[in-house]
C-alpha cells in the first residue's frame, strides 16, 4: 500500500502541463478546489469532471498512475461514505436492521466521494506535473508578499520541497523495516488496537532515527554546496509568464464563472 | 531438512506499465549444511529471491517446500518458517530499536512466545555466539561501532535458533578488517553450529573464499550454479553481465596462456600461491 | 604550489553529560600536518572511526579546527568571511548519495550549488550541461534521482559539485554504499577529472584497488597520518597496514605471499599484468 502514495511525485512528461507556471497550477488547484465545495448540482459536477477530465489528458499522466494514489485514501474515504450513508435523516429508500438509506444520505454521500476523490486527484495532478523545485519557487514567489511581515517564506517553501523529495524515500524505507522486523517474528496484523499500536515501535524507531541522520547529513551536504539561506540567491529557472501562462489563467477564471453561475442560477 | 525452490516467478506492479519480471523460473534446491553465495549485480533478483526463502515475499507462481512442505499451503505457518530460516537484512539499522542491546536481541525470541528464561538464555547464547563483549549488553544500540551493530542485528536472528541464516551483503560499508571478522564469524556459524548459510554478496574474492557454492544471478535467473572453481571459469561472461571473478583468477588465466603450467581454476591466494610455486619449478 | 595545507590540525569532540558539564573528550584529529600540491590525486585510507572522514570536513570549512589551522586555497578556513570562497572551491562529494541530492530533478541538483552562490541565470545553465557532461550523465538530465542508480546517483553529486568549478573535490567514502560496477564507475569519473580537468582530488576510502591510480597515499590511524607514500610504497608495508585494520589489494597480496615462499620477485606488484610478467620473466630465466 505504502508504495501507491502518489501525492508528492513527479511524473516526468513534456505535455502543456507541465509546462504551465507553478503559480498558475497552484492557482489553478486552489480554484478547482474551491469550485468542488461550491458546487450542488449535477450541472456543476458534470463541468468539475469536464474540467478534471481534460487537464488530466492534457498532462499526459496516465489515469492509472493518479487513480492510484487513491488506494492510499480508501480507507478514509469508505468511512466517509458510510457515516454519511447511515447517519443523514430524511426520506427513507431502504431499512433493514438498525439501519437505513435516506434518499439524502446517498446524496450527500455520493457527493462527499466525489469531492474526496476530486480533492486528491486535484492535487496530484499538481504534484504529478510539477517538480518540487518548481512547486516551491511557486510558492516563495506566489507568498513573497508575506516577507514584509516577517514571514520566512524562502525557508518554509524550502522545507517543503525537501519533505516532498523525501517522502518516497522514507517510504521505501519503511517497506524494508517492516520487513526486516517481520524477519524476526514480528506481527503487525493480530491482535487488538493497543498491540497493534506497539507493534509499531519497532517500524518507528529506526525510521525515525533514519530521518534524522537523513536531515543531519542533508544540512551539511546543503551547506558543503554553499546554501546559505534566500539571499543573494540566483535561479537556475526563473520563474516568468509567458502567454500560455495567461491564456491558462483565462480559462481558471472562465470555469470559475461558470461553476458561480451554475451555484446562484441552479442551485 | 531442506529447501527446494520449484519454477518460481515473481513479477512486480503485475497488470501496470511497470510490470518488471524481477524472477524468472527459478530452480534450486538447497541441502542441510550447505555455504552457499548468491552473486549478482543490483537489480538481478538476488534480494528477492532470499525474501522469497522466509515468505516475505509471495511468489506469482511457484513452490517453495521447506523440509518438503509448500510454503504456500493454506495450512502452512509462515511464523514457524520466519524463526526457521533467519534472514539478516544488509543494514542492521533498519532493526535495532530497542534501549540496549540485550533487549533488542530479546525481540526474536519474544515475538515466538517463548518465557522470560528461555528468552534471556537465548539471547545470552546468541549474543556469545557472535563474539560481542558482555559490557556492551546495556549499551544503546545506536552507541556501536558499525561491525559491532552487525554482529547484534546477526544475533537477533540467530535468538530465534534458525536452521538457515541468510545475511543480505553482510559486510556493505565495513573497513577491511571489519569485513574479515564478520565473514570469519558466519563461517564459523556454519561450522560449529551446522547451520546452512546462505550469503548475498558483491564481493567474488570473500565469495572465492568462503562459499562452497555459488549461484549467479543475472536478469531474474539463475545463471550459474556449482562449486566457485566451476562457475570462474566462465569469467569471460561473467564479465558480460557486468560482474567479474576474482583477481587471482585473471593472473592465473594469463599465467597459463603464456605457457606457464598452472591451475587456472584456482580462487584464492593460498591455491594459486601453490599452484604458481609448483609451476616455477616445473 | 600547495593548495590544501593542514598545520598542527587538532579536533576534538565533547561529549556533554546531562547537566551541561564537559565528560569527556574525544581527540578525532590529533596533530596533522599535510600538504596537499595542485592537481595531485590524493587518497585518505583509514578504517571506521580512523579520524579520516573529520579531517576531510575540515578541508570544506564544515568543521574548524580546535587548534591548530587549516588553510584551502591560500585562505585560512577560521576566517569567517572566507568560508563560501572555500566551499566553492573545496567541493565535498558524501558517501550516501540519497543525503545529498536536493532536487528533484537531475538538473535542477546540480543547478543548486552554483544557484547558491548567485551565478546569473543563463550562466548555469552551461555550468550545469558541462557539469553533466563530464560525468558522463548528461542523457540523464530530465530524470527523477530516484530512480538512478547508486553509482549514477553518485555522479550527479560530482556533478552537482563541478558545477562550482572548485579546485579541488574531496570524496568521502563516495563508494562504500555501491556495488563494484557503481564503484567503477565513480572512481573513473573521478580519474578524468583529475586527468582531464586538472582538478584536485581527495578520495577517502577503505577500498584498496581504489588506491592505485592515486599519486599519493595517506593512511590514518587514531587522528594521526601514520603512513604517507606513493601506493606502489604503501602497499609494499603489507603487515604495517594489517595492523592498522587495512588490507592490499589481492593481486598485490598473493606476489607479497609469493615473495614470503621465497620467489624473488623484485618491488610491489599493484596489477594483474605486473605480476604476470614478473612471474613469466622469473620462468625464462630457470
Amino acid at each position: 500500500m505504502i508504495r501507491d502514495i502518489t501525492i508528492g511525485q513527479y511524473y516526468p512528461a513534456v505535455s502543456p502541463i507541465h509546462k504551465l507556471d507553478p503559480r498558475v497550477k497552484l492557482a489553478g488547484t486552489l480554484i478547482f478546489l474551491i469550485s468542488l465545495f461550491l458546487t450542488e448540482s449535477v450541472v456543476g459536477y458534470v463541468l468539475a469532471t469536464i474540467f478534471l477530465a481534460g487537464v488530466i489528458k492534457l498532462s499526459k499522466v496516465p489515469l492509472k498512475f493518479i487513480l492510484r494514489g487513491l488506494k492510499a485514501i480508501f480507507v478514509i474515504l469508505a468511512f466517509s461514505v458510510a457515516f454519511n450513508l447511515f447517519l443523514t435523516s430524511g426520506e427513507v429508500l431502504v431499512q433493514f436492521w438498525i439501519f437505513k438509506i435516506t434518499k439524502e444520505g446517498v446524496r450527500t454521500a455520493l457527493m462527499m466521494a466525489i469531492r474526496l476523490v476530486y480533492l486528491i486527484i486535484g492535487s496530484s495532478i499538481m504534484t504529478l506535473t510539477t517538480t518540487p523545485n518548481d512547486l516551491t519557487d511557486g510558492l516563495e514567489k506566489a507568498l513573497s508578499p508575506l516577507k514584509k511581515i516577517k514571514v520566512p517564506v524562502h525557508e518554509i517553501a524550502m522545507m517543503m520541497s525537501i519533505a516532498l523529495r523525501f517522502i518516497p524515500i522514507l517510504m521505501e524505507e519503511t517497506d524494508k523495516i517492516m520487513k526486516a522486523q517481520m524477519a524476526r517474528g514480528a506481527d503487525f496484523e493480530s491482535g487488538n488496537i493497543i498491540k497493534r499500536a506497539k507493534s509499531l515501535v519497532p517500524i518507528l524507531v529506526p525510521l525515525f532515527i533514519s530521518a534524522f541522520r537523513r536531515a543531519d547529513d542533508l544540512a551539511m551536504a546543503m551547506e558543503a554546496r554553499c546554501y546559505h539561506g534566500g539571499d543573494g540567491r540566483t535561479k537556475m529557472k526563473p520563474l516568468k509568464y509567458k502567454k500560455h501562462d495567461f491564456a491558462a489563467y483565462i480559462v481558471l477564471f472562465a470555469y470559475l464563472g461558470a461553476i458561480i453561475c451554475i451555484r446562484i442560477f441552479i442551485g | 531438512m531442506s529447501i527446494k525452490v520449484e519454477g518460481l516467478n515473481y513479477i512486480y506492479s503485475q497488470g501496470t506499465a511497470y510490470e518488471i519480471k524481477a524472477l524468472d523460473n527459478i530452480n534450486l534446491s538447497i541441502e542441510d549444511g550447505e555455504f552457499i553465495g548468491i552473486i549478482g549485480h543490483t537489480g538481478s533478483g538476488k534480494s528477492t529471491l532470499i525474501q522469497h526463502l522466509n515468505g516475505l515475499i509471495k511468489a506469482t507462481s511457484g513452490a517453495i517446500y521447506y523440509n518438503g512442505k509448500n510454503i504456500y499451503d493454506e495450512d502452512f505457518k509462515m511464523k514457524d518458517l520466519r524463526s526457521k530460516v533467519g534472514l539478516v537484512f544488509q543494514y542492521p539499522e533498519y532493526q535495532l530499536f530497542e534501549v540496549d542491546v540485550f533487549s533488542d536481541v530479546c525481540f526474536g525470541p519474544k515475538n515466538l512466545g517463548l518465557s522470560k528464561e528461555e528468552i534471556e538464555a537465548r539471547a545470552n547464547k546468541a549474543l556469545q555466539a557472535v563474539g560481542l563483549k558482555e559490557k556492551y549488553y546495556k549499551y544503546s544500540p545506536f552507541e556501536l561501532s558499525g561491525g559491532q551493530k552487525r554482529r547484534v542485528a546477526i544475533a537477533g536472528v540467530l535468538a530465534m535458533q534458525p536452521e538457515v541464516l541468510i545475511l543480505d551483503e553482510p559486510t556493505a560499508g565495513l573497513d577491511p578488517k571489519g569485513r574479515e571478522d564478520i565473514l570469519n564469524l558466519i563461517a564459523r556459524l556454519h561450522d560449529e553450529k551446522g547451520l546452512t548459510v546462505i550469503v548475498v554478496s558483491h564481493s567474488m574474492d570473500d565469495m572465492a573464499q568462503y562459499a562452497k557454492r555459488l549461484i549467479v544471478m543475472n536478469q531474474g535467473s539463475v545463471q550459474y550454479d556449482g562449486t566457485p572453481k566451476e562457475v570462474f571459469l566462465h569469467y569471460r561472461e561473467l564479465e558480460k553481465v557486468g560482474l567479474s571473478a576474482p583477481k587471482v583468477t585473471y593472473i592465473m588465466h594469463e599465467l597459463a596462456e603464456r605457457g606457464l603450467s598452472v591451475d587456472v581454476t584456482a580462487t584464492t591466494i593460498e591455491e594459486a600461491k601453490k599452484s604458481i610455486l609448483e609451476g616455477l619449478k616445473k | 604550489m600547495s593548495i590544501i595545507k593542514a598545520e598542527d590540525l587538532i579536533f576534538e569532540y565533547k561529549k556533554l553529560d546531562d547537566a551541561g558539564e564537559v565528560e569527556s573528550v574525544h581527540r578525532a584529529v590529533d596533530n596533522v600536518n599535510l600538504e596537499v600540491n595542485k592537481g595531485e590525486f590524493i587518497a585518505i585510507l583509514g578504517h571506521n572511526g580512523s579520524g579520516k572522514s573529520t579531517l576531510a570536513k575540515h578541508i570544506n570549512a564544515i568543521l574548524l579546527p580546535s587548534e591548530g589551522s587549516m588553510w584551502v586555497c591560500g585562505k585560512d578556513t577560521k576566517e569567517e568571511d572566507d568560508t563560501w570562497f572555500i566551499r566553492q572551491n573545496a567541493g565535498m562529494v558524501f558517501q550516501n548519495p540519497d543525503n545529498q541530492i536536493i532536487g528533484t530533478v537531475v538538473e535542477e541538483d546540480v543547478g543548486f550549488g552554483p544557484e547558491n552562490i548567485g551565478v546569473p541565470t543563463e550562466d548555469i545553465w552551461t555550468r550545469v550541461e558541462n557539469a553533466l557532461k563530464s560525468v558522463g550523465m548528461i542523457k540523464y538530465r530530465h530524470h527523477s534521482p530516484n530512480k538512478l542508480s547508486g553509482g549514477q546517483k553518485q555522479r550527479v553529486a560530482i556533478a552537482g559539485v563541478v558545477a562550482m568549478k572548485p579546485q579541488c573535490i574531496i570524496l568521502d567514502e563516495p563508494t562504500a554504499m555501491l556495488d563494484p560496477n557503481g564503484r567503477q564507475e565513480v572512481i573513473k569519473t573521478v580519474l578524468e577529472l583529475n586527468k582531464k580537468e586538472g582538478v584536485t582530488v581527495i578520495l577517502i576510502t577503505h577500498y584498496m584497488e581504489e588506491v592505485i591510480s592515486a599519486d599519493r597515499v595517506f593512511v590514518m590511524e587514531s587522528g594521526q597520518v601514520v603512513m604517507t607514500g606513493t601506493p606502489r610504497e604503501i602497499f609494499a608495508r603489507v603487515d604495517e597496514l594489517k595492523s592498522y585494520r587495512m588490507d592490499v589489494p589481492q593481486v598485490t597480496m598473493l606476489a607479497h605471499e609469493l615473495k614470503e615462499a621465497g620467489v624473488p620477485i623484485s618491488g610491489t606488484i599493484l596489477s594483474v599484468e605486473e605480476l604476470v610478467e614478473e612471474i613469466c620473466q622469473l620462468k625464462s630465466k630457470v
